[in-house]
């Protein structure tokens, strides 16, 4: 009945970086030699860490990688802790905590939509399913990453202004493939929450069910905080995947999201600042 | 389990302690589901604060440590969001702080405004300036009360102190003199971890509050000394994390038990679990209520 409560701890692992991959510009993978917080079961895919930078910050980044002796998180650099990241070497320490929150369930045969940095997130599901679809765009060719790591995967690409794949967006693609293919049993998707909203919403047109990783402020990564809040859900230990038919019974998502004050704004004003 | 606080009727005696979720109406409608007993909201002041960059915190073995920096909206956007609180299902305890006596009562009229089930008022915060000023001080304590209550009308204000003082009765008294309805005992210790790997403290803040099961002696002696002092109610916080620990608090005269830290160990299921163990504690014991044995360690001590 009682547990021994005091036992359970969360504190930053220092960890020394192994090696680092240069991705694309501005995005850099930073992998470590061992399994996370010394247990050997893998996390699993959509997971995240918080990854602490002393003297900067600390900051959710998904797992983007995992291997029996090795995982990564593949950053992009925007603000100041993303742009302090990519100015560190091999051997270089950081403190790892995590991994948190509850990832996707294998369901096959899938697609897979993403957006942007959003691919780190479906990264390690895409390693786990079996020869999934994967629809993928970002704003043009320069931000394009993971090129490489699946080329043995069937992936339809778009970019924004039509530098490289198809010149759209990800979800105009989806509803070709919705419309002809029939056989797809489940859809994933990380990336902007405009492109989540419009591909969940897509998803239950066509019933087909689907999961999201959504992006939310975070703090604490283990449901403390309160910052992570979309709804009645808290983003960090209920998700932060979540279903399409929970995703369509909040309000809150793809409409609003919080500050780091906790101040509600739209959505657009949260990716401003 | 229900229990009567300063007029306010209680589902049970656990509420949900200040800085723990405790942000938005949903998430107040959620723990109330869950099984608390009141909410008490995530401390307001008059301004918008983003707080201390993370790390914020993180739980080491034996206790929690935090230096959030007290984020938050602040009083005028929250009375936006909110709207109000006494629609809620179940009771909600505002939390307010300020860095002058004048904010104190101007917040706490906002915060009035929403119609809280009562006031708590935070002047002990172990890691910002403003709370070094009021946290040790009755006299200052006691014109925070008076100014606060000044502008709230009827809802009842309890005040939230510090462990970090060498004669908590002192203040308790000031506080209940100055027209408190209630303490709240207590706010988190400072304190500090070094990460030895990398040679500096762990909370960017370097100074955080400790909580969790590390703090419990300590809030259990507080709440004896101030039940000793004072007539007014007592929100034993402090380390409550089992039904047993918090027949203890009660032991020691509190009237209910704010619950912070074993949202962390527990998740919001533990209104419910501390609910329960003290259930079937009293079952065990044939105690049929907790007015029965509500400081009784008291009169063990005068036998
Ligand atoms: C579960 C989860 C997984 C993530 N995975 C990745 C990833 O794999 N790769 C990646 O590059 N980024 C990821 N992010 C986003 C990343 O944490 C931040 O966007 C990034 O650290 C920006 O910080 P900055 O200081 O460089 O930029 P800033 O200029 O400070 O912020 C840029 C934008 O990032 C967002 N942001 C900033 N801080 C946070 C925070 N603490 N939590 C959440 N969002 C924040 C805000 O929308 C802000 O507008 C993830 C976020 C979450 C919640
Ligand atoms: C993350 C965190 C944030 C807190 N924020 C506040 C706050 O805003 N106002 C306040 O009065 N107390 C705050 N506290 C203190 C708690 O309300 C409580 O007094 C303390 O944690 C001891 O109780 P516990 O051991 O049950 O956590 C905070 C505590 C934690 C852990
Ligand atoms: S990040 Fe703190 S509750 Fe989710």
């Amino acid at each position: 009945m009682e547990t021994n409560c005091s036992c359970k701890t969360d504190v930053p692992r220092v960890m020394t970086i192994h090696r680092i991959l240069e991705e694309g510009k501005g995005q850099c993978s930073f992998f470590f030699k061992s399994f996370l917080n010394g247990s050997n079961k893998p996390p699993q895919p959509g997971q995240f860490v918080m990854v602490w930078l002393p003297g900067v910050d600390e900051k959710p980044m998904a797992i983007s990688y995992s291997t029996d002796n090795e995982f990564a998180f593949t950053a992009q650099s925007v603000g100041p802790f993303t742009q302090a990241l990519t100015r560190l070497k091999r051997g270089d320490r950081l403190g790892i905590r995590g991994p948190y929150g509850k990832g996707f369930t294998i369901k096959n045969p899938a697609c897979v939509v993403a957006g942007g940095v959003g691919i780190a997130s479906v990264a390690t599901l895409i390693d786990q399913l079996q020869d999934p679809l994967i629809i993928y765009g970002t704003r043009s060719k320069a931000q394009l990453i993971y090129l490489q790591r699946y080329k043995k995967q069937e992936m339809l690409i778009t970019t924004d202004d039509g530098s490289h794949g198809k010149k759209g967006f990800t979800t105009d693609v989806l509803v070709e493939v919705l419309s002809s293919n029939k056989t797809i049993k489940m859809i994933y998707t990380c990336g902007p929450e405009i492109m989540m909203k419009k591909v969940v919403a897509l998803c239950m047109q066509y019933m087909i069910p689907c999961e999201a990783s959504l992006e939310r402020y975070m703090s604490c990564g283990f449901g403390v905080c309160g910052k992570c809040m979309v709804n009645d859900k808290i983003t960090c230990i209920d998700g932060p995947v979540f279903s399409g038919k929970v995703l369509s019974t909040l309000s809150e998502f793809g409409a609003t999201a919080r500050l780091k004050s906790g101040r509600k704004v739209s959505l657009a004003e949260h990716h401003k600042v | 389990m229900n229990i009567t606080l300063c007029g306010i009727r209680l589902q049970n005696p656990t509420i949900l302690a200040s800085g723990i979720l405790g942000v938005t109406k949903e998430s107040i409608d959620r723990l109330g589901k869950k099984g608390a007993g009141a909410v008490t909201l995530k401390s307001l002041c008059h301004e918008e604060r983003k707080g201390n960059p993370n790390p914020t915190m993180f739980a080491y073995p034996g206790g929690f440590l935090n230096g959030v920096g007290l984020p938050g909206q602040g009083i005028e956007s929250a009375c936006t969001e909110f709207e109000r609180l006494d629609d809620l299902s179940i009771p909600v305890i505002g939390s307010i702080f300020g860095y002058t006596l004048e904010q104190f009562g101007s917040v706490a009229k906002k915060m009035s405004s929403l119609k809280p089930a009562m006031i708590e008022v935070d002047i002990s915060c172990p890691h910002m300036d403003y709370g070094q000023v009021y946290d040790a001080d009755p006299a200052l304590a006691a014109k925070v009360t008076k100014e606060v209550k000044r502008n709230v009308g009827k809802i009842p204000v309890s005040i939230k102190l510090s462990p970090k003082i060498y004669d908590i009765k002192a203040m308790a008294k000031a506080v209940e003199e100055a027209g408190a309805d209630a303490i709240t005992a207590i706010n988190a210790y400072p304190g500090m971890v070094i990460d030895l790997e990398t040679c500096r403290p762990l909370l960017a803040s370097k100074i955080g509050g400790i909580s969790g099961p590390a703090l419990k002696p300590i809030a259990v002696k507080c709440v004896y000394e101030i039940y000793e002092t004072v007539k007014i109610p007592i929100i034993g916080t402090g380390g409550v994390t089992s039904g047993k620990d918090a027949i203890e608090m009660i032991m020691a005269g509190a009237t209910a038990v704010g619950i912070g830290t074993a949202v962390y160990y527990h998740g919001d299921e533990v209104f419910l679990k501390i609910c329960e163990e003290m259930e079937s504690w009293m079952k065990e014991h044939k105690i049929s209520s907790l007015d029965a044995i509500r400081g009784c360690a008291h009169q063990q001590q005068k036998k």
